[in-house]
């Protein structure tokens, strides 16, 4: 048996107050008005400006010339913001079709009457930047809740992969996967609650999904023509399905497991061989449907049909990552007896190749629209390559480039060290890809790692650490009377 | 000048290598072991040095990388930037995503088929070769391993046989 170390735990719970701790920063220092936002696009556009001055007289002017071309900037942005400024910002809204929020489409319509006064232009563009600031604290909430409950999704599906595939290497990790999985109950828990709070938006603080916005819909026939699809109801009961159909699986699963143990035949073993079988079949149409649901909706314009695959490839290699960490932890812990250097190859080969399988996810995805280069769909990758082209291709080099390079040998595949450092990299970088679908369509060009993502994800991974500690103390570290134990304890490749 | 060796053939892969590893102890020098399939660990308990053709792969791939890279650069940005199709050929990166495909095959394609080449020349395999094939048997269901004999041919053929060989036979090749 498994005894959480004291360590591990406060650790944990330091996370979690660190993280609850910046969680509410984030929430508290969000702009609660436009005036708000008037100051920082004020303090913003004046700094620019000023820098921008300088650079323009550089030596000949005197500095009284430059106080006073300073002050005339100053009258310039009382008078509402400079034309360059405007123009500035109608081109990123322009880039960012796929945020259409109100302001937006209000602006369409004023534009078609060519009455568009540089004032009311600065007021809907200071009530974009509001609702995109507004949306910060809870996009950083939501990436890090649905990066984690998805990660133990990754390794439930893993999990029943093995078991309909009859692995030979596996079992001897079952307990491990289940302790991971254990995560997801909790995680679906508080899922579900930030969607319910988006959906009802309770507390009035958020757009994450625009087409929640009846004003939206009235206003956009794009987003009103998806209506059918995409509205509360639906859903939120689609979301339940979900997320109760995984949970069931992922508790009967666990329950048969210890259930075989003790058993004097097979029969638990056969039950989860046939649950596993239908789960898979459950799961892989429930992640379609999940993926266009919580993240392709964030951008209701915008459609991609191998999203579904794209989404579980990330997170499928997520979660391979975490059963890897967390046997290396348990091993160097010397809890897990029969885990040799084998079974970690194993694992660190499935991590190479579900990289590269993500990178030709991502790739096809990219170059079937790049190619293309239709308006309505290239507008993805136009604001994620203008806005967020560090993240946007850093993903690639953290969750492509690094494991192919370092995972390619086979004697990097069973050293601790490595894998820790590639395990790390991958995670981080599956993080930013999340961070990469949901943070363009919520808060635009405002992103920024800042305090709130950063405690968001220290939050859940302290939740996360300290879920499946717990969990792994509840049952012994190796199955009994799995019928491919003995096979599993001697594997060797 | 007459070279001795023994033929040691075995029935059975588990007795092989029991054979092999006690041959090992014994210090006698193994020229050969012919074995009609591939005998799991047969390398290792004849402490044969590791392959090195992956590493030869990966380099190979990285060639064939820099030759896609490098031929599609020159035809395609450099000797004659056409507009086809609206895709902007000012430098490499800008038009590079259409590049993969042609890249990622080069790689693979240089990869796989240099490594075979290299494999073929490192086993000296090629049409007409003559076969080097001992006995017949082991390519159907013997096995069969070759020692040097110094001297010691008595001596060795009571060991051989204590090994649980079918067969010992001494063989002298010019």
């Amino acid at each position: 048996m498994y005894t959480f170390s004291s360590k591990l735990k406060t650790f944990s719970f330091v996370l979690m107050a660190v993280g609850l701790l910046g969680i509410g920063y984030g929430f508290l220092t969000a702009p609660k008005d436009i005036q708000e936002v008037e100051k920082i696009l004020a303090a913003e556009s004046h700094g620019a400006h000023g820098e921008a001055k300088h650079e323009a007289n550089t030596s000949a002017e005197t500095s009284h010339e430059v106080a006073a071309s300073h002050s005339e900037a100053t009258v310039e942005k009382k008078k509402e913001a400079s034309p360059e400024a405007v123009a500035a910002d109608d081109t990123t809204k322009v880039t960012e079709s796929t945020v259409a929020e109100p302001v937006h489409v209000e602006k369409v319509t004023s534009k078609e009457s060519n009455e568009v006064s540089e004032a009311a232009e600065h007021k809907e563009h200071a009530e974009h930047v509001l609702h995109q600031l507004q949306n910060k604290p809870w996009a950083s909430l939501y990436v890090a809740c649905i990066f984690f409950m998805l990660l133990s999704m990754g390794v439930l599906a893993f999990y029943a992969i093995q078991q309909v595939a009859q692995a030979g290497w596996s079992p001897v990790l079952f307990r491990v996967m289940q302790g991971i999985t254990a995560y997801l109950p909790v995680g679906s828990v508080i899922f579900f609650i930030i969607l319910v709070v988006c959906g009802l938006n309770i507390f009035h603080s958020n757009s994450l999904f625009i087409w929640l916005d009846p004003e939206v819909v009235a206003h956009d026939k794009i987003i009103a023509n998806k209506s059918g699809y995409l509205n509360f109801p639906f859903w939120i009961i689609r979301a339940a399905i979900f997320l109760i159909g995984w949970n069931l699986y992922r508790y009967y699963s666990a329950k048969n497991c210890l259930a075989q143990d003790q058993a004097s035949d097979d029969l638990n073993y056969k039950k989860n061989f046939k649950m596993s079988a239908g789960f898979l079949v459950f799961f892989i149409v429930t992640e379609s449907i999940m993926s266009w649901d919580w993240i392709m909706s964030i951008d209701p314009h915008w459609s991609s049909t191998l999203f579904g695959w794209y989404v579980f490839a990330s997170f499928f290699v997520s979660g391979i990552t975490m059963i890897t960490m967390v046997s290396l932890y348990l091993k160097s812990r010397g809890y897990l007896e029969y885990v040799n250097t084998s079974h970690i190859h194993d694992l660190a080969k499935f991590m190479f190749g579900i990289s590269v399988f993500w990178t030709y996810l991502w790739f096809s995805q990219f170059m079937l629209i790049w190619y293309a280069n239709i308006p309505e769909e290239i507008t993805y990758f136009v604001t994620r390559i203008q806005l967020y082209n560090l993240p946007f291709f850093g993903a690639v080099v953290m969750n492509f480039l690094f494991p192919i390079l370092i995972l390619i040998n086979t004697d990097f595949k069973r050293i601790t060290w490595i894998l820790v450092m590639a395990g790390t990299v991958i995670l981080l970088g599956h993080y930013i890809d999340f961070f990469n679908m949901v943070m363009p369509g919520t808060v635009g060009d405002r992103w920024f790692i800042g305090i709130s993502e950063i405690a968001s994800v220290l939050f859940f991974l302290g939740l996360f650490i300290y879920v499946v500690f717990s969990a792994l103390t509840k049952a012994p570290l190796l199955p009994k009377r799995n019928p491919f134990i003995e096979e599993s304890k001697h594997f060797h490749y | 000048m007459s070279n001795k060796v023994i033929y040691a053939i075995y029935n059975d892969d588990d007795i092989l290598m029991d054979a092999v590893k006690k041959t090992r102890a014994a210090h006698h020098h193994i020229e050969e072991v012919f074995s009609p399939f591939p005998v799991h660990g047969l390398d290792k308990a004849m402490g044969l040095a590791p392959t090195r053709l992956a590493i030869c792969a990966f380099i190979y791939g990285l060639i064939g990388l820099s030759f896609g890279t490098w031929m599609m650069n020159y035809i395609m940005i450099q000797d004659w930037p056409q507009d086809i199709g609206g895709k902007p050929s000012f430098s490499y990166i800008d038009n590079m995503p259409a590049f993969v495909p042609i890249m990622f095959e080069e790689t693979v394609f240089f990869a796989a088929h240099l490594m075979v080449i290299t494999f073929y020349m490192r086993s000296k395999l090629w049409p007409f070769k003559v076969s080097e094939n001992p006995d017949v048997r082991t390519t159907d269901d013997h096995f069969l391993m070759e020692v040097a004999v110094n001297d010691n041919e008595d001596e060795l053929i009571s060991f051989f046989e204590s090994t649980g060989a079918v067969e010992v036979k001494v063989i002298v090749k010019n």
